[in-house]
């Protein structure tokens, strides 16, 4: 690891902090606590038509104590770095564990974990995003925008660039103690148009994912020249395109659409929170319940998938997890059967599970953490197709390129997703796109109907910077590694047709 | 230090040539709970500044713009440092305008406001009672509390002093029975917890849980359907926010036209359909001035300070306005109408409530809110999502049962013309947007073909 946790962060007093509130915490009767020093810093840029429109630099510094009083969590954050603070920070939080008795019918218990002592953990990046000038920056951007903006069929082009460093410092009584850095961002180009009889709009967007990288992402990592060079000509293609008949398709759905697809449909149904009922009254449930475990037929056999916080760049990615749990690699779904969950000490601890799988995270120093999302990926097939070989053995169908909507029920069965670009496939070969299509299905149906799965060579790490979970919402970034796949008999809609035009 | 003295301290120390300076005063408590008991909690404290440092050149004026937790005035003093650096080395903007100036607030120099734990002491043994009553009686609640108080203050070297205190809290409850076959949930926003009373919110889950005794399985389709004002401020604000005034004029929403220009003044929706801003709504009151850290597609930094005035953005069933920013209403030819923080649709001479819209239907669907809204379309503003928690079976204007859920495609601006009935303007709570836009007040809508694309299995 080539860089060491920023020096600024480090001058913090991390450790005299931490002891001072867990102290506290310990004497007034705290039988588990924990102490998260943070500092989150961010920057947004945007164009429009290759002009800066705005940029903004954040940072959240502050430090939060978690405690488990008699059986009841108390929680309570603070943006002052001082010792003074910290002990207020833990009696609040006791205080609110007071508060909360009365109402609280089940006691927390949390899963055992082996102690970490002075552990050290920076995410794998070149150069750090926020050490770039804005200029520079800015500079990239237009560029890029304005070589965009050049095609005929653009009218206008926006660009973002968003960039996240986070230093996260942990510590509980137990003797644990993590310092951690890591590095995000998110470049992304949208292109606008109007069809040439003036009757449509619409829009075509990078694939470019969010990683888990630095500045060198930006610049060479992704291989922005080809990708923008082309985007004008695929937008000129959609605004002249056909419509789609609906009906029922094979698709060969891209690993830039299907990620989203494994995020919505087997990354938040297989959170155990989720199944247990803690998201009822927000995120929802899940229909792959604790009973099912071990006997669920998710999908078919070439479905498996893994829960993972050590992928590399990916956005899940980090050494300790904030129940100070160390990181961990497991399936989820394995020969198409539910085989495991994404738990924290708290959810593990519920159901007997001896150790938690390390998802544990708050997005800020003001949240509790809570289980969130783990990089969860659908393995390739060694042996499997290009995404051309996968596009030859289908005769009538759809190629689906690109994330854009995505919408499923709250038990994950129903959900329905549309795309960048759609593809007519006809006898094995690409035949023009077409516009207006969104694909609907239920989760499992969807699964059961992978017929044949991409080789390593189609897998791409998808992502979001942002997922959204919890009360207090809660933002969380996390990656999926996905190949293409081929799924046969997938009912399509005709988008204009469902809006009654 | 106080935070007026903190913004003083910026604007003295400020190399710029022009300079906002915002700090805003944040504390919140929470309560969580699931399966009848608590499960999350939490009490915040905080201090944030932003620091808007504008650097005059001879063709035009650049920006940078600066956001921290800060605690001590070095803090902030070095926040300014940085700002006014990043200013220095930055290219002019294109939103640049006059800065607002010499306006200042009686109450400039009045502490924060605040909130804590305790504005639960009566809350929370009631949550209690609730909890023990649902177990007894069969049933399992899960839910969440907020209260959050923002004390924003405003300066800038033109001489802007302005204060203003945001209150904003939310409960909702989700309700279901011990098989988990069936859902209810209720919901209010509220300024300060005086007015929810958790046990009267428990008996309406009870009442409506009972109303699915009966279940009754539907296809998809077209159903005439009653939206209560909840699932139509889950749609409206949708339609709010992506009425910014640039994307408009360059052809990108359903308020633009292909290839370019705003549809202002073309008729929207139905004669009597009003839709605006105003943040002197009585329940609904917020911030009278623009803050922005950043600049977007809906605000400018330019404008900081700013009057936000009531606005009608659709007025008699006619589009009469945008989100706009200076830049864009110049650029537009609208005028000049920012962004406000609550949202008021009513429809004149609708008088009654939900229960009147459902007497009318004779055989048909009453929603209790909407859910995981993305938009399908950007033209059509075609958006797609899932009733959650309870659709009811109208028969004969009474409630009958209860059926499964949908995924729904529809455009709220198509329901403003499609719509057949109206209920009164009521404060309202957004399901899926209520967290992030707390203030609306909507009426009930009856839709006589509300497009049910396909069923949903989740309960």
């Amino acid at each position: 690891m080539a860089h060491a946790v920023d020096a600024e962060f480090l001058a913090i007093p991390l450790g005299s902090l931490a002891d001072a509130a867990l102290q506290r915490a310990r004497d007034l009767g705290a039988d588990h606590a924990d102490v998260r020093i943070e500092r989150i810093r961010s920057e947004h840029v945007s164009l429009r038509d290759g002009s800066l429109q705005g940029a903004h630099e954040g940072q959240e510094l502050g430090l939060c104590v978690r405690v488990v009083v008699d059986g009841v969590w108390g929680f309570a954050a603070a943006g002052e770095l001082s010792t003074d603070a910290a002990v207020r920070a833990a009696e609040s939080a006791v205080a609110v564990a007071r508060v909360s008795a009365p109402v609280t019918r089940e006691r927390i218990e949390l899963a055992t974990e082996p102690v970490h002592a002075d552990r050290t953990w920076v995410s794998d990046y070149e150069q750090d995003p926020l050490a770039i000038p804005l200029a520079d920056k800015v500079a990239l951007l237009a560029d890029r925008s304005r070589r965009v903006l050049d095609h005929r069929s653009v009218d206008h082009v926006s660009a973002g660039l968003g960039q996240v460093v986070e230093q996260k410092f942990y510590a509980d009584l137990a003797g644990t103690s993590t310092t951690q850095q890591r590095v995000r961002v998110n470049p992304a180009f949208e292109a606008h148009g109007a069809s040439a009889d003036g009757s449509r709009f619409d829009s075509m967007a990078s694939l470019a994912p969010p990683a888990g990288r630095g500045w060198e992402y930006v610049t060479t990592g992704w291989d922005f020249d080809t990708e923008l060079a082309e985007l004008g000509d695929h937008l000129a293609e959609k605004l002249e395109a056909p419509t789609v008949e609906p009906g029922t398709y094979d698709l060969v759905v891209d690993p830039t659409n299907l990620w989203l697809t494994i995020h919505e449909s087997i990354g938040h149904a297989t959170e155990l929170d989720r199944a247990l009922g803690y998201e009822a009254n927000y995120a929802g449930t899940s229909f792959a319940t604790w009973d099912r475990l071990g006997s669920l037929r998710y999908g078919s056999e070439h479905l498996h998938v893994t829960g993972d916080r050590t992928t590399p760049h990916g956005l899940s990615t980090i050494g300790f997890d904030d129940d100070g749990v160390e990181t961990q690699s497991w399936d989820l779904v394995r020969d198409g059967t539910l085989v495991g969950y994404q738990v924290d000490r708290r959810t593990a601890a519920l159901k007997g599970i001896e150790r938690s799988n390390g998802c544990a995270f708050a997005d800020s120093p003001s949240h509790v953490p809570v289980q969130r999302m783990a990089n969860v990926s659908l393995a390739a097939d060694p042996s499997g197709p290009d995404t051309a070989g996968l596009i030859a053995g289908v005769s009538d169908g759809i190629y689906v390129v690109g994330d854009r909507s995505w919408s499923i029920d709250m038990q994950r069965f129903n959900f329905q997703f549309t795309g960048q670009r759609f593809f007519r496939i006809v006898d094995g070969r690409l035949a023009g796109q077409v516009r207006d299509v969104a694909y609907q299905a239920t989760t499992t149906e969807f699964w059961g109907a992978m017929a044949a799965v991409g080789g390593p060579s189609t897998v791409r790490l998808g992502g979001t910077f942002n997922c959204g979970k919890a009360q207090p919402g809660q933002g969380a970034p996390v990656s999926h590694g996905c190949p293409s796949a081929l799924f046969t008999g997938i009912r399509i809609l005709n988008t204009a047709a469902e809006s009654g035009r | 230090m106080t935070p007026h003295d903190l913004v003083e301290r910026a604007l003295e120390a400020s190399s710029s040539s022009q300079c906002v300076v915002m700090v805003d005063v944040r504390t919140s408590a929470n309560l969580r709970w699931a399966n009848n008991t608590l499960t999350t909690n939490g009490e915040t404290t905080g201090t944030s500044a932003t620091v808007v440092a504008f650097s005059d050149r001879a063709h035009g004026t650049a920006t940078a713009s600066l956001s921290r937790s800060v605690v001590t005035v070095d803090d902030v003093l070095a926040l300014v440092a940085d700002a006014d650096a990043a200013a220095a080395s930055a290219s002019p903007a294109s939103d640049a305008a006059p800065l607002a100036a010499d306006r200042a607030d009686a109450d400039w120099s009045t502490p924060p406001d605040s909130t804590s734990i305790g504005v639960y002491s009566s809350i929370a043994p009631a949550l209690g009672e609730a909890f023990g009553q649902a177990d007894a009686e069969g049933r399992v609640l899960y839910g969440f509390v907020d209260h959050e108080v923002v004390t924003s203050y405003l300066g800038s070297s033109t001489g802007l002093r302005l204060r203003h205190t945001q209150p904003g809290g939310h409960i909702g409850i989700t309700g279901k029975d011990a098989a988990q076959t069936r859902s209810a949930w209720v919901g209010r926003a509220t300024r300060d917890f005086d007015d929810v009373d958790p046990l009267a919110l428990a008996d309406e889950l009870r009442t409506r849980l009972s109303w699915a005794e009966r279940t009754v399985d539907l296809e998809a389709g077209r159903y005439d359907t009653v939206l209560p004002p909840a699932a139509v401020a889950d749609l409206m604000i949708y339609a709010y926010w992506t009425a910014t005034g640039r994307e408009a004029h360059e052809g990108q929403t359903v308020f633009g036209r292909s290839g370019g220009g705003t549809r202002i003044g073309d008729r929207v929706g139905r004669p009597g359909v009003q839709l605006g801003w105003d943040p002197a709504a009585p329940g609904l009151e917020c911030s009278p001035f623009v803050q922005a850290a950043a600049s977007s597609s809906a605000q400018s930094v330019f404008d900081n300070g700013q009057p936000v005035e009531a606005t009608r953005w659709i007025d008699d069933g006619t589009l009469s306005a945008l989100i706009q920013t200076r830049e864009s209403a110049r650029v537009s030819g609208a005028a000049f109408t920012p962004y406000g923080d609550n949202l008021v649709m009513s429809v004149d001479g609708a008088t009654g409530g939900l229960d009147d819209l459902v007497a009318g239907v004779e055989r048909g669907l009453l929603l209790t809110c909407l859910w995981y809204i993305r938009e399908v379309d950007a033209q059509t503003l075609l958006l797609t999502g899932l009733t959650r928690d309870g659709v009811y079976l109208v028969e004969g204007g009474e409630i009958t049962g209860a059926v499964n859920n949908f995924r729904f495609n529809e455009s709220p601006v198509d329901l403003l013309s499609r719509f057949s009935e109206a209920g009164a303007s009521v404060p309202s709570f957004s399901r899926e947007w209520g967290d992030e836009f707390l203030r609306t007040a909507t009426p009930a809508l009856r839709v006589p073909d509300f497009n049910m694309s396909s069923v949903s299995q989740a309960q």
